[in-house]
């Protein structure tokens, strides 16, 4: 087996020709490791989708090579590609059963009867459905359906298994529950997952790795923990959860920010830079404490769990932080206050403007 | 204050009876060749008591069973034929992307519902009497070529729109999950559009079987299908066997109509 399941190769998709041709993907490489839960992260039009159908097959890269298991598979078509999808729609049969939609690839592939039958039940079983069987697609409900699409993408035991943000037409409890079947399903068949998604916290919450795409391109790869604490850019800071950013002027021994003051940061950029702080990596002390930035509070809103105060630095630039609410709920701040803004070590990041 | 009532025509004065009127017209004579295929006396004048004489009567016609077998062999096989190419013309319009000049090809295919038919029957008369002197062959054969080309649109029409209807996602899906194009074909895309497929059948099938003009115009001699053999008999006198004739074909375009609209609903 070789080292990466699916590798993309600076992969280019052109919508349209001429002057008019609009880049879907503008070269893109990828790898993605056997057995990975791997995620697609961006808006919508970033390219995900687009990549997501060139790896299936449905569309060809106008350019770029897509490697599966080391065999270069870029013209292949769609049914001779290891590789299935579950659809955004789910795409189910409305014409067979829930048996036979889920036993539908391996009737194509010729298998005999008998080991359809069998793959079938063991399938239903993996997404507890066997009551299921007979029944008619559109006796189903939603998650129901979801689950039929799963084990319709799995029964062929595919190299990998491709996910067109399958959850996106659930209501929160279940979306909240497939997340946690998906990783279920994901752990018992030990195939490849790639999951389209444009919900950061979806992404982060499953993902071993997950790519953040943007304008077609690869922002950055990493796994949750990477993206979140150290993003490559201001896209990335600013998709992944909430950020504050700063301009200010990299020099030697930090940042020099626009209000004069000059704060500690990772990495070491000269020249005119974007300070990234999380609100829950800053914290608020008394006025005049040494190294704190000095601030007015604005607003204050709850939010249950923690309170966001939102406040103003000494020259107007904006900036928020997030404080645990405490048990009485109230923070002992109001609008108008005073205070003293301290990130918390390691916390300010220093991203190219 | 009330509520300022919305505008509808059926407010309007006058729309109740003149809808009835609309009716009356459609159906009362309907109704009344209906009542008087039942009618013991021959003459329409008077009503002598009810009677399936005339039906037992057409039944035993050699001349009638023959004009019906020939409508039915010609209307089975147009419909059979015209299905079949209307569904390839219907693949062939909507499972690829528009092309420079498809409203064309749209308007050549339903070419016979626009050109005046006694118009194409006058053509077919020229062509079919030269190839009747160069062959000598005088079959059904060509009422049944006659009769797929024109019941081509009526056939296109219901499944193209089914085409239209369809999830392009499934046959993307059926591609996904190892099928060929022809397996997709057939065991995705021709099941969903097996209603569409029926519906056009049945409305080939009755199209073809009402067919007076051109059938009149290209038939042999001696050949009848039932329409023109009821148009020769009226040539001589209106005998009460021709109004059971006409109840029959209308039990059965009934039976056909309503199956293509029960069908045509089952829109999953």
């Amino acid at each position: 087996m070789a080292a990466n399941i699916i590798s993309a190769r600076n992969l280019v998709k052109a919508f349209g020709s001429g002057d008019f041709a609009v880049r879907a993907l503008d070269t893109v490489s990828i790898d993605i490791r056997p057995g990975e839960f791997f995620t697609l992260l961006g808006p919508s039009g970033c390219g995900k989708t687009t990549l997501l159908r060139l790896f299936a097959g449905f569309e060809m890269p106008s350019a770029g090579t897509i490697l599966l298991d080391g065999e270069d598979v870029t013209v292949l078509p769609p049914n001779r590609r290891p590789i299935n999808t579950v659809f955004q729609s789910y795409a189910l049969f409305p014409h067979l059963s829930v048996a036979e939609n889920v036993g539908f690839a391996l009737k194509m592939q010729g298998k005999p009867r008998a080991e359809i039958a069998e793959t079938v039940g063991r399938m239903l079983a993996l997404v507890r459905l066997e009551a299921m069987a007979g029944r008619k697609i559109t006796q189903l409900s939603g998650g129901q359906q979801q689950r039929v699409a799963l084990a319709r993408a799995l029964a062929p035991h595919p190299k990998v298994l491709l996910l067109d943000e399958p959850l996106s037409a659930l209501d929160l409890k279940l979306r909240k529950e497939m997340q946690i079947e998906l990783k279920r399903l994901q752990h018992e068949t030990g195939i490849t997952f790639i999951f389209v998604t444009h919900d950061q916290e979806e992404a982060l919450t499953m993902s071993d790795r997950i790519a953040v795409m943007s304008a077609g391109k690869v922002q950055q790869v990493g796994t949750p923990k990477e993206i979140y604490t150290h993003p490559v850019n201001r896209f990335v800071a600013a998709f992944i959860g909430e950020t504050n950013f700063l301009d200010a002027v990299g020099e030697a021994g930090g940042a020099r920010l626009t209000t004069g003051d000059l704060i500690a940061v990772e990495g070491v950029l000269h020249g005119p830079v974007t300070v990234a702080i999380r609100p829950e990596q800053l914290r608020l002390v008394a006025p005049e404490t040494a190294g704190a930035l000095a601030a007015t509070v604005r607003d204050l809103v709850y939010f249950g769990t923690d309170t966001h105060c939102h406040m103003a630095l000494s020259d107007g630039t904006a900036l928020t932080a997030r404080l645990q609410s405490p048990a009485s709920g109230d923070i002992g701040l109001s609008v108008g206050d005073r205070v003293g803004v301290l990130p918390m070590p390691g916390a300010a990041q220093m991203l190219r403007t | 204050m009330a509520e300022p009532k919305p505008f509808h025509v059926a407010d309007l004065p006058g729309v109740g009876p003149t809808a009835l009127l609309v009716f009356a017209g459609l159906y009362a004579p309907i109704l009344t060749l209906v009542v008087y295929s039942f009618n013991a006396s021959p003459s329409v004048a008077t009503w002598d008591g009810f009677t399936f004489d005339w039906y037992l009567k057409a039944w035993g016609n050699a001349a009638v069973m023959n004009a019906a077998a020939n409508s039915l062999i010609v209307a089975t096989l147009a419909a059979v034929l015209s299905t079949a190419l209307a569904t390839l013309a219907a693949l062939g319009t909507t499972r690829r992307p528009a092309f420079f000049g498809i409203t064309a090809v749209y308007a050549a295919i339903n070419q016979p519902l626009m050109v005046p038919e006694i118009v194409t029957a006058v053509a077919l008369l020229i062509v079919v009497a030269a190839i009747k002197a160069a062959t000598g062959y005088a079959g059904l054969g060509y009422l049944v070529v006659a009769h797929t080309a024109f019941c081509i649109p009526f056939a296109y029409l219901p499944i193209r729109a089914r085409l239209e209807g369809m999830d392009l996602t499934l046959e993307t899906a059926a591609a996904d999950l190892y099928a060929s194009p022809w397996q997709s074909f057939r065991f995705v895309t021709l099941p969903q559009l097996a209603p569409g497929i029926l519906a056009g059948g049945m409305l080939a099938f009755v199209t073809s079987l009402d067919d007076v003009v051109i059938t009149e115009f290209i038939k042999s001699p001696g050949q009848d299908t039932l329409p023109t053999y009821m148009l020769g008999q009226l040539r001589r006198a209106m005998t009460p066997d021709i109004n059971a004739l006409s109840a029959a074909l209308l039990g059965l375009t009934l039976v056909l109509l309503s199956g293509f609209f029960l069908l045509s609903r089952r829109k999953s």
